[in-house]
């Protein structure tokens, strides 16, 4: 397990000297580039040989976002990230030699057209609750109940678990199968939003 | 044996593993009744040993979050008009476990049902085969309810009563998982039984391999990575992994043919397992004939056939009460 991560260990010791800067880049990780996440899917999907490949490249793309911010938090978002992820592409496909990549022209259309909400979309509170409830309807019914019996009625763990008749640990695991789910559904097929920005 | 299983869980799903743990401690920092400051150090430590990790947290916890604003709908846009304010329904709830689908939010009807999980479920003495479109196959034994989500993107089952075997088609992209409580059987290429009595759980794999998380927790050490000719046997708070021999494994498959097959086994167990198949009961009345070791093969579904049986070979006394037969010496 630790194999896997010696590259990014060795920042270890810088990365906790800049904790203050790497709080602001989680916020704007969160705040701006996770929006993106629907559009650079299908951008990845499109451009690549097969969708089975596309959640790790969406990983890549996401690593590589968050170092470069770390180095410079770029102006615009978006271009940004498309960028990063046009890069990522043309590197594998020099590396393997697979697919010709007609991306290149496409992009900056792409980066106009990826529809991340501004914040003036954000704050339409409505709206937002409609994505999130349509995102938990989706949710494995389990798991659904469970989210519901938290985050509509406030119910801790215990509680959650009494009333559904199970165990604490399955109601923890429920929870984990239906966050993780939700937040595919969240970012990665979020339902349209009404609101154009 | 864990630590290979790990490397193994590892490298079939890394991406996915990293995602599970991160959720895991998403929900531990969020629904923790009592966060220390070694709590706090110890997730710091794991977000930054590898950006990956952060990464996931970072998606999840937003994920969680935006969740909250659900707490926009009151309780009592949920409940039934009438009904008392913050307490669930317990007719939806009802309904909900009934069907299999978590209760439903009247307004708008945004929450609409979801038609994928299919439940499948046989009486006492009932055996049913289900194929399923990527070719695997569901044997179900006595008395079994089993849910079923079999996607393009996914495969789930969730054992809720009973014993089900399981011939499963591998496909690393899509691994085929049984849910047994919180307990996890993830196939790695395989066929293997799984039988749930309460909190006892007991999974036997006929070929291939399969990983079992007895905990639901990935980084639990009860876990262990079965192969061919090994059983598991998880209660409440243990995990025993053992080896058996191929005649011991097929005998407790020989349900498949609607036989029991006993071999050295005391009469109060036989006993058991024949009350598994039939509504009608076997009491053993007294210790003696309870010790008593008896082997053989018997059709599952005739009871009467067994207990004549043991009256003839060991001059026992068996006596029909309505729906309880009583053997004693």
């Amino acid at each position: 397990m630790t194999d896997t991560y010696e590259p990014e260990r060795e920042n270890a010791g810088a990365h906790r000297r800049n904790m203050t800067v790497r709080a602001g880049i989680d916020a704007w990780f969160v705040r701006e580039v996770l929006p993106l996440e629907a559009a650079l899917t299908q951008y990845l999907r499109h451009n690549w040989r097969d969708n089975a490949g596309v959640a790790d490249l969406l990983q890549d793309v996401y690593l590589r976002v968050y170092e470069a911010a770390l180095k410079e938090q770029p102006k615009s978002t978006k271009s940004f990230v498309f960028t990063i992820a046009h890069n990522l592409l043309v590197d594998r496909v020099r590396r393997e030699k697979v697919i010709p990549l007609e991306a290149a022209e496409n992009l900056e259309a792409l980066v106009a057209a990826a529809e991340a909400p501004g914040p003036e979309a954000q704050t339409i509170a409505r709206d937002e609750l409609r994505i999130v409830q349509a995102a938990v309807d989706k949710l494995p019914p389990r798991a659904r109940q469970a989210f519901l019996l938290h985050h509509v009625h406030g119910l801790p763990v215990r509680q959650i678990a009494a009333r559904m008749s199970i165990t604490d640990r399955a109601v923890t695991w429920h929870l984990n199968e239906g966050l993780r789910a939700l937040a595919n559904a969240l970012y990665r097929d979020p339902p349209e939003r009404r609101t154009k920005s | 044996m864990s630590d290979l299983g790990k490397d193994i869980h590892e490298t079939a799903s890394g991406a996915d593993a990293i995602e599970v743990e991160a959720a895991d401690r998403v929900l531990a920092r969020r629904l923790s009744v009592d966060w220390s400051d070694a709590d706090q150090a110890a997730l710091d430590a794991w977000l930054e040993s590898s950006l990956s990790n952060r990464i996931a947290y970072l998606r999840l916890d937003a994920a969680w979050e935006r969740a909250y604003r659900l707490e926009a709908l009151s309780p009592q846009e949920i409940a039934e008009p009438g009904a008392p304010a913050k307490r669930w329904p317990l007719i939806l709830m009802r309904v909900a476990a009934a069907a299999g689908v978590a209760a439903i939010l009247g307004a708008g009807g945004l929450f609409a049902l979801q038609p994928r999980v299919k439940t499948y479920a046989t009486a006492i003495g009932g055996h049913e085969l289900v194929s399923f479109a990527d070719g695997s196959k569901i044997e179900l034994n006595t008395n079994t309810v089993l849910r079923a989500r079999m996607t393009t993107s996914e495969r789930v089952v969730w054992l809720e009563k009973g014993e089900a075997y399981f011939q499963v088609k591998h496909d690393p992209a899509h691994p085929f998982v049984v849910m047994a409580g919180n307990r996890r059987i993830t196939d790695l290429g395989t066929k293997f039984f799984v039988r749930r009595d309460n909190d006892r759980f007991e999974v036997a794999v006929m070929q291939g391999r399969v990983w079992f998380d007895a905990s639901g927790k990935r980084t639990s050490d009860q876990t262990a990575l079965l192969t061919q000719g090994e059983e598991a046997i998880a209660s409440a708070n243990s995990l025993a992994v053992r080896k058996e021999s191929e005649q011991k494994l097929a005998r407790q498959l020989s349900w498949r043919q609607g036989t029991l097959v006993f071999d050295r086994v005391s009469l109060a167990q036989a006993a058991r397992e024949f009350n598994r198949y039939n509504s009608r009961k076997i009491v053993i009345a007294d210790a003696r004939a309870a010790n008593q070791m008896i082997g053989g093969t018997f059709p599952a579904t005739n009871v009467d056939a067994f207990t004549s049986a043991v009256q003839l070979a060991f001059g026992m006394h068996v006596q029909n009460r309505g729906n309880e037969i009583v053997i004693s010496h």
